[in-house]
């Protein structure tokens, strides 16, 4: 297996397992679109373990990044990012879930309406990058 | 005790995040993109998630049955029922998502290093929240 499959397999493991722990400790299912938003749209009181764990997942990734090198090659300008984190905003809330809240852990818990979440945005995702990569050809 | 046990759990996913490379962009549309020179590292990424998470979850029911830690039960499986709202907003974050490369996780994650995607990215991530709670009562 090429190294940085293996390195996709051992980071998948840790977000399963973080995502289990969090899960017991909380009581929730605890999905990051979720518990972002619940920070700040939550009853007070709810935020506080909330707001702990998105800090230890800045801090967690923050520590991998001051250790070695981490590729980041941006696929968009600025302000499409600023687009695409408003979209993704509307639509985490709007179809309550993300990637984890849906991909991993409604999925892992036999949810249908997280499989049906999942193949529409995987479906949506993989259609915008045919257009973008394909048909336009790139975003200067 | 369970703050800490809740917080290490956010550090132990910011570590999974940033060694699996979902944190750079181009992994994921490399992924995204089935018609051209397609990456496969994000099967892996969802696999080890999706197993581990739906095993352990399993595994604890069996031992302790819905009990979680510190008094807290262990959260079940609840489907909502799939409407318009679920397929809308799945279909929107998708679509962000392929733009981007960014899911919410990997864009907390980035703010780490105070990544200017990250910077513009997460608070147009509350700004749209903030709007579907206004308009479609979606919290």
């Amino acid at each position: 297996m090429k190294p940085e499959f293996l390195l996709a397999l051992v980071g998948g493991l840790c977000i399963g397992l973080a995502s289990f722990a969090a899960s017991a400790a909380s009581g929730k299912i605890p999905g990051i679109s979720g518990v972002f938003s619940k920070v700040f749209l939550a009853k007070p009181g709810d935020t506080q373990w909330r707001l702990l764990f998105l800090l230890g997942l800045v801090g967690g990734a923050g520590l991998v990044f001051a250790l070695g090198p981490s590729g980041f090659t941006p696929v968009a300008p600025l302000w499409l990012m600023a687009f695409s984190g408003f979209i993704v905003g509307i639509g985490t809330r709007l179809g309550g879930g993300c990637t984890s809240g849906h991909g991993v852990c409604g999925m892992g818990l036999g949810s249908k309406d997280s499989m049906v979440a999942t193949v529409i945005f995987m479906g949506t995702g993989v259609a915008t990058v045919f257009v973008v990569r394909h048909l336009i050809g790139g975003l200067g | 005790m369970r703050l800490l046990v809740l917080f290490l759990s956010g550090a132990l996913f910011g570590i999974g995040l940033a060694i699996s490379g979902m944190t750079n962009p181009v992994i994921v549309t490399g992924f995204l993109d089935v018609a051209g020179a397609w990456n496969p590292a994000l099967v892996f990424v969802m696999g080890g998630a999706l197993g581990s998470y739906a095993f352990s979850m399993w595994a604890w029911r069996k031992l302790a049955g819905g009990r979680g830690w510190f008094g807290r039960p262990l959260p079940k499986g609840e489907s909502d029922r799939v409407n318009w709202r679920l397929v809308t907003g799945a279909a929107m974050f998708g679509i962000g998502w392929g733009l981007s490369g960014f899911c919410p996780g990997p864009a907390i994650a980035n703010l780490a290093i105070l990544r200017p995607e990250a910077m513009v990215f997460v608070p147009m991530m509350a700004l749209g929240m903030l709007v579907a709670r206004a308009v479609f009562r979606s919290s």
